[in-house]
């Protein structure tokens, strides 16, 4: 491991540590429930940027994958019972398999064709819900939530350090992507599908495998939404919304680099959470788009793009990296 | 692996976009070493066979055999795996990265896959960066290359893939005469290396100091082969050329 590495995992191990010890020491529920929502979304956005910042694809279906994983894990509960890492576990799978099967489908579409192939299965799974009454139907479901395990003494601190985990995971997978030989691959796919392919690199497989990984991660943090809310709904849970932030908080932050995601998401889902707290949560979408505009107008690589070029420039004036 | 001489045979090769012909019945051989080219007006089918052979484009009719093996429904990369390797006709730059990353990427895909992709992949990078007088843009951005630059990268970047045959889709395109001398000697020295060669330009004169033996297509059909000199005399050249 070099030391970059030793960095990252020491500041991960920061991370869970400072939400372990929130979860004992701070006592205001809603704290972990605006948290959570943050971190649902570093999830999300990570996820997104793999195929959609590294590889160059859009993807518009974030609510699908979503919205999968909450119903696989209405599913689990309804028929086994299953426990929540299990009902994780098999969203995940889930999410994958969908992301390779819709890959697979739509991947051999480029541009503009790949993202709205995307916004129909959202559509396509959304209608199949609402027409489902095992899993509620249109109506949604309510979950009972089963007793807190030790050493947690509620279900929504318990869930937040769940979601805390599934964050760092995606953080790890899409850093390992990014700096291996994966990564490199897609970018060659992102700046030149025909020229990456004549140098080597096996662009369908590559982009499977991202879709599928991508897949995975959203199914995963779709399953704790059920025992989040108590309550599923396929509106709420394939909520256009949830595409809409998982694009615009990559493209915020910076999609070359792993950090961006997680600052777009970070920023953003803060800044939501407070408006909803302050003034309306219908103000939410029009922070996300006002914000979106002004940076693919004026940064349109992120804030990352903008710390590099402010790095670059003071270099060029003589500084010291 | 085959005890034949010919390193690529292009067998009856045809390729129709729709109702339009682009390449009809088309046959030949490259020997192993030789320094092919391929000469043809505009829209006669030559980049049409490139892709054909680089698997860009898959060919309707008949085959494609590399050093012995059938390769027609191979995928590009594949081919690619197998040896042979591409330079465009418009450069294709991997433009988010440097020039160094830009051969990093066959080198790991290619050359070093079996060990992981961990090999040293960088120092080779730059082996083959100095080879092409490119050395001192390493760590340039690809997308601040002058046009020659542009075209040795590409070069560059085919040549990490360690190709049995290269094939430069129209590298001189564009360039000044010196530069087209430049580039004629990095063709020259890799030939040496034992690699074989498809030359595709419409510069006549690089095509004719160049190549051991030319083909010239037109309208998708082989009209003449021959030495670069009995080539120019061919009347049916003429004619394709100047219309006369």
């Amino acid at each position: 491991m070099n030391e970059r590495s030793w960095t990252f995992w020491v500041g991960a191990a920061a991370v869970l540590g400072l939400a372990l010890l929130a979860a004992f020491t701070v006592k205001n529920e809603y704290f972990f429930f605006a948290a959570y929502v943050v971190l649902q979304f570093v999830v999300l956005a990570t996820a997104w940027n793999i195929l959609g910042g590294y590889a160059g694809y859009v993807n518009f279906g974030t609510s699908a994958f979503f919205g999968v994983g909450a119903y696989i894990a209405v599913m689990m509960i309804k028929a086994v019972n299953a426990p929540l890492g299990l009902q994780i576990l098999a969203a995940a799978a889930v999410g994958g398999v969908m992301g390779v099967s819709c890959g697979l489908l739509t991947l051999r579409l480029r541009g503009i064709f790949f993202s709205i192939a995307t916004v129909a299965v959202a559509i396509i799974l959304e209608t199949v819900i609402n027409n489902w009454r095992f899993v509620g139907g249109a109506t949604g479901v309510q979950i009972l939530r089963p007793p807190v395990m030790e050493p947690f003494d509620s279900y929504t601190k318990m869930i937040f350090v769940v979601a805390a985990l599934l964050a760092i995971l995606a953080v790890a997978t899409a850093r390992y992507i990014q700096t291996s030989w994966i990564g490199r691959g897609l970018r060659a796919i992102r700046d030149n599908e025909e020229a990456a392919e004549c140098a080597g690199v096996p662009t369908l497989k590559l982009k499977l495998l991202a879709c599928a990984v991508s897949g995975a991660l959203m199914g995963a943090i779709g399953a704790p939404l059920a025992m989040y809310q108590s309550f599923v709904e396929p509106a709420s849970a394939f909520n256009l919304n949830y595409s809409v932030s998982a694009l615009a908080m990559p493209i915020i932050g910076g999609t070359s680099h792993w950090i961006g995601p997680v600052i777009g998401a970070v920023l953003l889902g803060s800044v939501q959470q407070i408006v909803t707290v302050t003034i309306t949560s219908e103000l939410n979408v029009m922070v996300v788009g006002v914000l979106l505009v002004v940076f693919v107008v004026g940064a349109p690589d992120g804030i990352v793009g903008l710390f590099n070029k402010y790095w670059k420039r003071r270099r060029g004036a003589g500084g010291k990296p | 692996m085959s005890t034949d001489e010919s390193l690529l045979r292009v067998q009856n090769v045809s390729k129709n976009f729709g109702g339009f012909a682009a390449l009809t019945q088309v046959n030949i051989n490259v020997a192993r070493g030789e320094r092919f080219g391929l000469i043809g007006p505009n829209g006669s089918g030559k980049t049409t066979l490139i892709n054909c052979i680089s698997g860009a484009l898959r060919n309707d009719g008949g085959n494609i055999v590399f050093a012995g093996e059938e390769i027609s429904g191979l995928p590009a990369y594949q081919r690619t795996r197998r040896g042979i390797a591409r330079s465009f006709q418009i450069p294709r730059p991997f433009k988010s990265m440097t020039v160094l990353e830009n051969l990093v990427v066959p080198l790991e895909f290619v050359a070093h896959r079996g060990t992981l992709h961990k090999g040293d992949t960088r120092a080779e990078a730059m082996h083959i960066l100095e080879g092409m007088g490119l050395a001192d843009k390493a760590d340039t951005s690809s997308s601040q290359l002058s046009q020659v630059e542009l075209r040795k990268m590409e070069l560059a970047r085919a040549m990490a893939a360690r190709p049995q045959l290269l094939i430069s889709d129209e590298a001189m395109a564009g360039l000044s005469g010196n530069e087209v001398t430049e580039v004629l000697d990095i063709l020259f020295k890799l030939n040496a290396t034992g690699i074989t060669i498809i030359m595709i330009e419409h510069i006549m004169q690089a095509v004719m100091r160049f190549s051991q033996r030319v083909i010239c297509l037109d309208a998708g059909e082989i009209i003449c082969e021959g030495t670069p000199e009995s080539i120019v005399q061919d009347p049916n050249v003429q004619k394709a050329y100047l219309g006369v």
